[in-house]
């Protein structure tokens, strides 16, 4: 039976169509975790990810939230079970025809009894959360792409949300921005108590905040290792684990010390 | 140059440039060596007189490795360029995914033709889906249900309205004096001019407003309500909304729908003013009838009802283009040139909708005796 863990995957298989992208998926993401989804370019990373919240359905296997069967729930509870996510794109994909402000908002109108001009300071705060104070009358293509992706984050912690969903956060940022994005990630889990899901490949990212991982293999399908990415480094028996996250040492250790 | 050694290796001797630009050569020779009998015990290369090489040799060392080792022949590379045997390593490094190419394979036609049966049924079947989802989604939206920005809106509204005055004005006067240039030659025959009037009035107030305002709108708006979900999609800005928990339906879809079938019999008014106006234009210049007879003849001819049914008719037209749009912005696969793909589909498809919807009324009216 599912337990006390935040996310629950079981024995999921995604495939588009006939093709399989991994099957035999089996792990948990404790609460409070900062989990990291890793493994090369193109094994499915993304995708997981979007079947975590709905977005692609499973073609086997089950997904739980909590205790609550996520798989099998109906649009109107999953809707409810999402209110509780926030997820941050790889492209940032905030709204182009709303200013920051408005896309932060949004999900404030929509889900709260705010007042507009309660909503308003809501949602400069969160824009000041993530370094955006003064932004709030921008549109996105106004600003950078590493400003996107804080005001991306800032629109993803809303509502406030109990799991952070970030796809690729270092995608196309510069080392500096990454690493102030992931320093930005810690901080808002330590202050808001979220458990974190990341799917990336930035080694330096990986050993910075995950506290826990699973690794995908593409040549088998599924996923070969789990366990912090420290640990799996260290002592992972699997030469491709290792091989992955060895490759990090020269750039990754003055991240981890 | 190809040989065999005492050992019974074949020898494959390479000599001069061998160069992209010189068009990659055959390996036939070689295959024929290969499948000849004795069969070769192993491949060596000699290349002491090998002066340039590019790509065009790694592709044709590829390919020989190929086929030699499909026939269980052994390829020793020792007497190739350092450089040659590295690529060629490196090519190999990762194998070939099975089922990767797999999906690209040639497939006949009967295969062909099943798959696109297959696939219209399945375009079908989310079209209908779609319709579904949308009438559900005005079903709430009676109710009072529905979520979506009133900016929006009325930006759309602007947009659909007052911003397509313009080329809905070119289009239908030139329409109009199309229709009373033609009519007029046919006309005169008889010393019946003056029924030009009639001609355009009812032509345009029936029917031909309606349409032209209509084509005109698929082109400028179902056009660009599908590049702009499409290209939300690629930018996950639908998924933001999906997991977000606002129905795309509601938030983008319902209002788009909404400042269409408003806007459209509007603009169809419009249209017939204009179109009746390009008439009335080749009246005065071309028959010399005065204005107040011409006008005078056109409110004769031209009833409240022709007026009411073609409105109705834009209205209808106005939602068949924005579910078009809609529909085909949001199958848009996440590429640039789905983008681009959706947006030729969803004016081909509005222009479809709208026509076979012209027919249908034009039948419906005449059994009704509108």
């Amino acid at each position: 039976m599912p337990g006390d863990a935040h996310i629950i995957v079981r024995d999921l298989t995604m495939a588009y169509g006939d093709f399989v992208l991994m099957r035999d998926l089996d792990f948990r993401v404790e609460r409070g975790d900062i989990f990291v989804i890793m493994g090369g370019s193109g094994c499915g990373k993304s995708t997981l990810l979007r079947h975590l919240i709905g977005l692609n359905e499973p073609a086997k296997g089950e997904i739980f939230y909590g205790r609550e069967n996520f798989t099998s729930a109906d649009r109107a509870r999953r809707v409810e079970l999402l209110r509780s996510v926030g997820v941050l794109y790889q492209s940032g994909a905030l709204w182009s025809s709303m200013t920051l402000a408005e896309n932060v908002a949004l999900p404030l109108q929509e889900f709260t009894d705010l007042r507009p001009a309660q909503i308003r300071e809501v949602a400069s705060l969160k824009l000041s959360l993530v370094g955006l104070r003064g932004f709030e009358d921008y549109y996105p293509y106004q600003i950078s792409g590493g400003m996107q992706k804080r005001a991306g984050l800032a629109r993803a912690i809303a509502l406030d949300p109990e799991v952070l969903f970030f796809d690729e956060p270092s995608a196309g940022l510069d080392p500096i921005s990454s690493k102030r994005l992931d320093d930005l990630i810690l901080e808002l889990r330590e202050s808001m108590g979220a458990t974190v899901v990341v799917v990336t490949h930035e080694l330096a990212s990986i050993f910075a905040i995950g506290t826990n991982s699973i690794f995908l293999d593409p040549e088998t399908r599924t996923m070969i290792a789990s366990g912090p990415p420290l640990e799996l480094r260290d002592r992972s028996q699997d030469p491709k684990v290792r091989e992955f996250l060895r490759r990090g040492r020269i750039g990754g250790m003055e991240e981890v010390a | 140059m190809l040989g065999r050694t005492a050992d019974g290796a074949l020898l494959i001797r390479l000599a001069g440039a061998w160069r992209l630009s010189g068009g990659l050569p055959d390996t036939a020779p070689v295959e024929r060596e290969l499948a000849a009998t004795p069969a070769p015990r192993e491949v060596n290369f000699e290349t002491s007189e090998l002066e340039e090489w590019d790509s065009a040799l790694v592709t044709f060392l590829l390919r020989v490795t190929e086929r030699s080792r499909g026939r269980g022949i052994d390829v020793d590379r020792s007497g190739l360029p350092a450089g040659a045997q590295r690529l060629l390593t490196l090519a190999e490094a990762v194998a070939e995914k099975e089922d990767a190419r797999a999906a690209q394979a040639d497939a006949s036609l009967l295969e062909r033709i099943g798959s696109r049966t297959i696939s219209a049924g399945t375009s079908l079947t989310e079209m209908l889906a779609f319709l579904g989802d949308a009438t559900l989604t005005f079903g709430r939206l009676l109710g009072g249900g529905v979520r979506f920005r009133r900016s929006d809106l009325l930006l759309l509204i602007q947009q659909v309205g007052a911003e397509a005055l313009g080329i809905v004005s070119l289009i239908c006067f030139l329409v109009g004096l199309i229709l009373a240039f033609v009519g007029a030659a046919q006309l005169q025959q008889f010393g019946a001019t003056i029924y030009v009037a009639n001609l355009v009035g009812v032509a345009m107030v029936r029917d031909v407003g309606a349409l032209m305002a209509a084509i005109v709108m698929a082109g400028r708006s179902g056009a660009a309500f599908a590049a702009e979900l499409g290209s939300m999609k690629v930018t996950q800005e639908i998924d933001a909304l999906t997991t977000m928990g606002i129905s795309p339906l509601e938030f983008l879809v319902v209002p788009r729908i909404v400042a269409l079938a408003s806007m459209m019999p509007l603009l169809c008014l419009y249209a017939d003013f204009l179109g009746i106006l390009g008439g009335a234009f080749i009246g005065i210049t071309m028959l010399d009838l005065s204005v107040v007879t011409y006008a005078q003849q056109t409110i004769e001819a031209v009833t409240l009802g022709h007026l009411l049914g073609g409105m109705f008719k834009a209205f209808v037209y106005g939602i068949l283009i924005a579910l078009a749009g809609c529909l085909r912005g949001l199958q848009a696969t996440t590429s640039s040139s789905g983008v681009g793909i959706a947006t030729t589909s969803a004016v081909v498809t509005s222009i479809v909708f709208v026509i076979s919807a012209c027919g249908l009324f034009a039948v419906v009216f005449y059994a009704l005796g509108l």
